[in-house]
């Protein structure tokens, strides 16, 4: 816990004051983090509870809905996300190195890719919602059977991926905001909190997407699309 | 103790070392933000109130005469949405334990000042947003939003409501946060978890609760949301949703969010009855892991609000039974406070009657809720007043007592100045007999079948409405003594010494108003929590 | 602070696998298991969501066991909600 109160002397400049040593401000910030992702975790669990219960109540409406889903263009995605979560990762150790040019090239990359994510996925809705009317409300359209329950797949889908890519854009802000700073030299082996903490961020929804992948593309083994 | 003459130049503390607006707005002093919080909870109670007092005058006759049944239906909707949102969850913990936390682990702040200012922010911003959705004609979904009525037969402003709470939430879920990694990590050397005052175990477990519990709330309103712009079938049947989806989601939270409501409450009790007693409460672990307990539990038994509304029997029976255990902690405590002032030496100052007040209150509150876990009764007295007693009970006998409690206590800590005793003593008397006569009446009604959320209501049940109504009236006495007694004792009242109640704890070793970092330098803590042998009783200042 | 930092290869080699994983289950989607086929994908994606959270977010490095306590919370939170939830839509054709 707390030490008592260091000589002032030299103290790392990014120590703030309530804090007895930098080691316990750190601990106490990536602590904060993880606190904050069990909130995520709950916030989006209120979804896939939602989803788990229809799921069970109109699986053949699920497996319905899912074959209609893009597929490639799913897959490809995870792919891109797993890629990020590699150049977040590396970026990083980058900054635990003081390696600062790295760090903001990585971090670049980082946000190519999640800017990639929210293309495909732009791409994926345009076909859903004006080519299929595919977007639930009135005019949602679907032939075949028990099309209100198609509809309910389509809605969790929407939201849960909404709401997944609603953080996606949080995260790409946070992961500039950043490379912004990183490149200001502002981070370094004595100071790497923010970029571990905006990573914590990232793989997060990294791993929300890991779920959704087969929750929403994978549930039939036909795919249409 | 001496008291200070009050021509002596001030010493400085954290009220008169900056002064101007821009110093309170942008402050990250814990305490300075505490009282930020007690601005906006105040404001927001007595809006709740005014509500309050527009369904009791309605209630005075068996006609709907005073206002329309929409108009009613907002009336009760709105106090619930402002009393729970934006005046008992943020209560104890947003103002007693943000300034009283880091002082009390001998810290010099929370572990993040600038997010802690963040909290208020948000609930000042739903808060506003609460105000805009009640001046452009309010919503009348009841508290709680059930569908498909909010989201497809009513145009009131839903959206905004649903906003506004969503916003408070997430001020509530920062708390949480910072709460929990400031016990962890900012205690002083020898502050050990053994050693915490109760009223922190009691905030952890609520931090517990509000940072698991809010966020479906959240989801859940954005739910809502969603299916009001968008049209969706979520939670309506003709589209083949399931209204109990969302009431599963929403209770998931809501009942948790109750004993985010009363376990600071059980933390102040704890302190106030250790220090009247002059005795170290009985039982210090059970009660720090009863807290604990209580909140683990409390997520597991929402489905108890919802046992008519069409879930499975065989469910229903799980969460009759798990609602059964989680009484058990709470009858602990009681039996603690209980035994701690047996063989102690009390005394009765205004503090000393509001934890009296709750422990009894509480106790009645809580052991109708057992009545209410029974699935044979709560078929009978289910959306009766029955269950209006129950919880005012608990949220206003046990939980605004314990919060009146707290600020009588500590009150010369955070200003400075005592409180006049007498005054305290007299709004408690009124209190407690105004709180009774406004609701047990209502048990009764509810028992002979007077349904809630009804405007009107059959002539039988006159006699007990108005005995209910005049008991608000002298709630409503009761409840404006402190608020004029406290900004009068800021002037006027008599300077504070540091140690007025002669208790245990951190704080009372600091100044009355504190300095803005609290500690001249880091304690290191020897001791053990209560060490009430150690403590000479003087006689307590204020008779 | 005495964090630990992998080396590029270690996060390379944690990449690969996840590739290889999510090649697995995409493939393994087009075979009709019935019932398995949502057991078997989930089963993976939890083996990919504890490479990402162990290795990419360091959770296997983490020294403080209160972190640990605090993330295993959450995911048996999650755990009440979707479990207690399920009590009532599974049992109701029971009575």
């Amino acid at each position: 816990m707390a030490d008592s109160p260091p000589a002032i002397a030299t103290h790392n400049p990014d120590l703030q004051h309530h804090f007895a040593t930098m080691e316990q401000q750190t601990e106490a910030a990536v602590m904060g983090m993880w606190v904050f992702l069990i909130t995520e975790i709950m916030f989006f669990g209120g979804m896939f509870a939602g989803y788990m219960i229809y799921r069970f109540m109109y699986y053949q409406a699920w497996l319905e809905g899912s074959q209609h889903m893009d597929f490639w263009w799913g897959t490809i995605n995870t792919v891109v996300l797993l890629c990020s979560s590699l150049t977040m990762a590396a970026a990083v150790r980058a900054t635990q190195l003081g390696l600062r040019k790295s760090t903001v090239t990585l971090l670049g990359i980082t946000i190519l890719f999640g800017l990639a994510f929210l293309g495909i996925k732009a791409i994926e809705y345009y076909g859903h919602i004006v080519t299929d009317h595919q977007f639930p409300g009135p005019g949602f359209r679907f032939e075949g059977a028990n099309p209100s329950q198609v509809e309910m797949f389509f809605s969790f889908y929407f939201a849960m991926t909404g709401f997944h890519a609603l953080h996606m854009l949080i995260g790409v802000g946070l992961v500039a905001f950043i490379a912004y700073h990183a490149w200001k030299g502002r981070y370094g082996a004595h100071y790497y909190t923010p970029v571990e903490n905006v990573g914590l961020y990232w793989h997060f929804v990294d791993i929300i997407w890991i779920y959704l992948y087969p929750l929403f593309y994978l549930i039939s083994h036909i795919h249409r699309k | 103790m001496a008291t200070t003459a009050v021509a002596t130049p001030e010493r400085e503390n954290y009220l008169n070392k900056e002064y101007g607006i821009t110093s309170w707005l942008f402050t990250t002093d814990h305490k300075r933000i505490a009282l930020l919080y007690l601005i906006t909870i105040t404001f927001f109670f007595f809006i709740g109130g005014f509500f309050a007092l527009l369904i009791r005058l309605e209630l005075l006759t068996p006609e709907g005469d005073l206002l329309l049944a929409d108009t009613y239906n907002k009336m009760f909707t709105m106090h619930g949405q402002v009393m729970i949102f934006f005046f008992l969850i943020p209560a104890v913990p947003a103002v007693l334990g943000n300034f009283l936390i880091p002082i009390m682990i001998g810290a010099k702040d929370l572990a993040f000042p600038r997010i802690n200012l963040l909290s208020w922010y948000l609930l000042a911003i739903g808060g506003c947003l609460m105000i805009y959705t009640i001046l452009s004609g309010g919503v009348d979904t009841g508290w709680t939003f059930y569908t498909p009525l909010s989201t497809h037969f009513l145009d009131t402003h839903v959206i905004a409501a649903a906003l506004a709470i969503f916003i408070a939430g997430f001020s509530s879920i920062l708390t949480g946060l910072n709460f929990i990694v400031t016990i962890h990590r900012m205690r002083a050397p020898g502050m050990t978890w053994a050693r915490l005052p109760l009223f922190v175990w009691a905030n952890y477990a609520t931090s517990i609760i509000q940072v698991l519990g809010t966020p479906v709330l959240a989801i859940t309103l954005m739910m809502v949301a969603m299916e009001r712009i968008f049209n969706l079938g979520i939670f309506n049947p003709q589209l083949g949703g399931d209204p109990l989806l969302f009431q599963h989601l929403f209770w998931f939270y809501s009942h948790p969010a109750v004993y985010i409501m009363i376990l600071p409450g059980m933390g102040v009790v704890s302190e106030i009855v250790t220090c009247f007693s002059h005795k170290r409460i009985f039982g210090y672990k059970a009660m720090a892991l009863a807290v604990i307990a209580i909140a683990v539990l409390g997520f597991l038994v929402w489905a108890h609000h919802m046992f008519v509304a069409g879930i499975s029997l065989y469910a229903a029976m799980v969460f009759s039974l798990l609602s059964y255990f989680v009484a058990v902690p709470s009858a602990i405590k009681v039996f603690n406070w209980t035994s701690t002032m047996f063989k102690g030496s009390v005394s009765y100052a205004t503090p000393m009657l509001y934890a009296f007040g709750f422990i009894g209150l509480f106790t009645m509150g809580g052991l109708t809720g057992l009545f209410l876990a029974a699935l044979g009764i709560d078929v009978h007295v289910t959306d009766t007043y029955f269950v209006v007693a129950h919880f005012h009970y608990i949220m206003v006998g046990g939980m605004v007592m314990a919060y009146l409690g707290g600020m009588h206590f500590w009150w010369p800590k955070i200003s400075g100045r005592m409180y006049p005793e007498f005054w305290g003593r007299l709004a408690a008397m009124i209190i407690f007999i105004g709180f009774n006569l406004t609701f047990f009446p209502q048990f009764v009604l509810g028992y002979l079948g007077m349904p809630r959320r009804y405007w009107q209501y059959s002539p039988e049940f006159q006699v007990l409405n108005v005995l209910s109504t005049a008991g608000a009236t002298i709630l409503a006495v009761g409840y404006l003594l402190p608020m004029v007694y406290f900004l009068w004792s800021m002037r006027y009242g008599k300077p504070a010494p540091d140690n007025p109640w002669n208790a245990a704890g951190l704080e009372w070793k600091i100044s009355s108003p504190p300095s803005t970092f609290n500690f001249d330098e880091t304690p290191i803590v020897t001791w053990e929590a209560y060490n009430y042998d150690e403590i000479p009783q003087e006689v307590p200042v204020g008779r | 602070m005495s964090a630990h930092i992998p080396t590029k290869k270690f996060l390379v080699t944690v990449w690969v696998s996840l590739i290889c994983l999510t090649v697995l289950t995409a493939a393994v989607s087009y075979l009709e298991l019935g019932p398995f086929n949502i057991v078997l994908a989930l089963v993976i994606a939890t083996c990919k969501m504890l490479l990402v959270a162990l290795f990419f977010m360091g959770v296997k490095y983490i020294s403080d066991k209160m972190t640990i306590v605090v993330i295993v919370a959450g995911l048996f939170w999650l755990f009440i909600l979707l479990a207690l939830s399920m009590t009532d839509y599974v049992s109701r054709p029971w009575v």
